[in-house]
């Protein structure tokens, strides 16, 4: 006998073999004939994100066509992965805008401060989750490329309506 | 169709063929089973993932033609994949093992007959590919050669994992083949014969062996799990232990030919135990398919039958796989050695002597009396041993709890070597 092994001492009349056997195997049959099949299959079929996901950034477009940045560098001031990338640029009319910007998608923890931060909602996290890629660079995200998003915005957490109702 | 059907009922001499005919359709059968065998093997791949897959409430497979073709990319991935041979390895022995695993388990096929002989124009054909008159102990000592393939495979990968699952499996192997031989005799007693095809026609003419020796069944049932070490005997996998065992170490095809070895094991078996519990390919409650004329209708039907049947039984492996735990090693070989030998010695004694007593009472063997004694006799002990069984006093605890007496003993003989805490005079 091995030493310090506790022996359960098991009620004889409660254990059964034979019954606990029978017993499974009509559960895995039930299972077999009847599958409740809560797979989501996922290509096909989709999840439905919620209105407060993050994911993929995005910036939004005046209607010419440019982007709502001012260059201002408060969120690469406020990121806290530091993976915001700005050089600002300024125009003829005096006018402020991003000659570079830049989001490293392999940094950013999709924590959203840029978006709380950004004064002229710019930039903002998405519900858009599909972004892989097959090389590191692919997942910095230039200017354009940000432009160029279609999904959906992330809604932010509202103070006033804790639940999102 | 009118044609097809014509020549299906079509009944032949009873005369033995020509060389020649005999020779083709050997060829034919032999390619047939082969054939049959493998894509059987591939299919009950897919049939295990799907199986396992609907019990555990997921859609299993179901991206390659809908799932239908998951075998042949499994193939294909397995073929293209690189074969690693490990720096330590025994290479001879390492690339031979996965043969010597699988072939035992395709060879026997050639004894187990599938349906009901044939009576073409050109003589009469038996459905089986090796119509041996010692057939059974053909089987028997193909099935122990199964073993070799594990142990060589364990032992040349030169990895300790690999060498424990050999380990495990050889004493689960040679524990568990004892109660399966033993279990096959009350069989051979019934038969008088050990030809396959005497014992099927010998169940067909009278009850089927399950109902005669239900209990031998059991015993064989449970065996062939650990034979052929599926759950819940995988302990030579054991995939939480072992890291999958005695394959750990290999790759691509050779890893594929111990997985497909598994399936066909599983095939042999189901077709044994139909045969030889079964009624083989005997259709029941009726005669119709054992006597002559030998159609080519009989013989379809006889396969379906047969077919039923064993994959009945594979189905049985498998819902038995994704129910069941394993058993630790310890309960594996107490039920082995405690509880199946001797109770398969004891079966044989009973049986003995119950078709002797029957013998004696004037009850001819098939006779309907004769067989409704064995049923109640088996009838009973399937009672009884289910109730001592269900009782858990078969497989053990972790350990037997010492009783009051022994602790006393082993106390006392242990007293005068205990350091005393305190000197024995006091202050």
């Amino acid at each position: 006998m091995s030493i310090g092994v506790k022996v359960v001492d098991r009620p004889i009349g409660q254990t059964s073999y034979v019954r606990a056997t029978l017993t499974g195997m009509a559960h895995t049959l039930k299972h077999l004939l009847n599958p409740e099949q809560v797979t989501t299959q996922y290509p096909e079929e989709k999840e439905s994100l919620s209105k407060r996901w993050r994911g993929t950034h995005r910036m939004l477009t005046t209607e010419d066509g440019k982007a709502k940045c001012v260059a201002c560098g408060l969120c690469p001031t406020v990121c806290p992965s530091n993976c915001i990338k700005l050089v600002p640029g300024e125009d003829e009319q005096g006018n402020r805008y991003p000659l570079v910007f830049e989001i490293d998608e392999f940094r950013c923890i999709f924590c959203g401060y840029c978006q709380e931060v950004c004064p002229e909602e710019a930039i903002h996290v998405g519900r858009h989750y599909e972004n892989a890629e097959y090389s590191r660079e692919g997942m910095v995200y230039d200017l354009e490329r940000l432009m160029a998003q279609t999904h959906p915005v992330c809604e932010m957490w509202d103070p006033a309506d804790p639940k999102g109702e | 169709m009118t044609h097809i059907a014509a020549l299906l009922q079509i009944a032949g001499p009873t005369t033995e063929p020509g060389f020649g005919f005999w020779f083709l359709m050997t060829v034919v059968k032999l390619v047939a089973i082969f054939t049959v065998y493998m894509l059987g093997a591939a299919l009950l791949t897919l049939a295990e993932r799907k199986i396992s897959a609907w019990i555990q409430d997921r859609h299993g497979p179901n991206r390659v033609g809908k799932g239908w073709l998951q075998p042949i990319a499994d193939g294909v991935k397995n073929f293209v994949k690189e074969e690693t041979y490990p720096s330590a390895a025994n290479l001879p022995i390492f690339i031979l093992a996965p043969v010597v695993s699988f072939i035992p388990a395709l060879v026997t096929w050639a004894v187990i007959p599938f349906a009901a002989p044939w009576g073409s124009r050109w003589g009469i054909i038996e459905m089986v590919l090796a119509p041996v008159p010692m057939g059974f102990l053909f089987i028997l000592a193909l099935s122990s050669l199964g073993v070799y393939g594990i142990v060589l495979a364990g032992w040349s990968s030169n990895n300790k994992y690999a060498m424990l699952g050999g380990i495990r499996s050889t004493a689960q192997m040679i524990s568990y083949e004892i109660a399966l031989g033993m279990s096959t005799i009350p069989v051979l007693l019934l038969a008088g014969n050990v030809t396959l095809s005497r014992i099927v026609s010998q169940q067909a003419f009278g009850t089927w062996n399950v109902l005669n020796l239900t209990i031998a069944f059991f015993i064989f049932l449970v065996a062939s799990f650990a034979e052929t070490n599926r759950l819940p005997f995988d302990l030579p996998e054991a995939e939480s232990e072992l890291v999958t065992g005695y394959h750990t170490e290999y790759s691509a095809m050779k890893f594929s030919l111990f997985f497909i070895a598994e399936y066909c094991n599983m095939i042999t078996v189901s077709a044994l135990m139909a045969t030889l519990f079964f009624g083989g390919w005997d259709i029941p409650f009726t005669l119709w398919d054992n006597l002559a004329p030998h159609t080519g209708l009989k013989t379809l039907l006889t396969l379906g039958c047969f077919a039923t049947k064993v994959l009945f039984f594979l189905f049985l492996f498998m819902w038995i796989r994704w129910t069941l735990p394993r058993f630790r090693y310890d309960q594996l070989m107490a039920l082995g050695w405690k509880f199946m030998l001797p109770l398969a010695l004891a079966y044989i004694v009973c049986t003995a002597t119950l078709i002797v007593t029957l013998d004696a009472l004037g009850f001819a063997q098939g006779s309907v009396p004769f067989h409704l004694g064995l049923i109640m006799f088996n009838l009973a002990a399937v009672v009884i041993l289910f109730m001592i069984v269900d009782r858990g006093r078969v497989i053990s605890p972790a350990s037997s709890r010492l009783n009051r007496r022994d602790i006393d003993k082993l106390r006392a003989v242990s007293a005068p070597h205990r350091p005393t805490l305190l000197p024995e005079s006091g202050d």
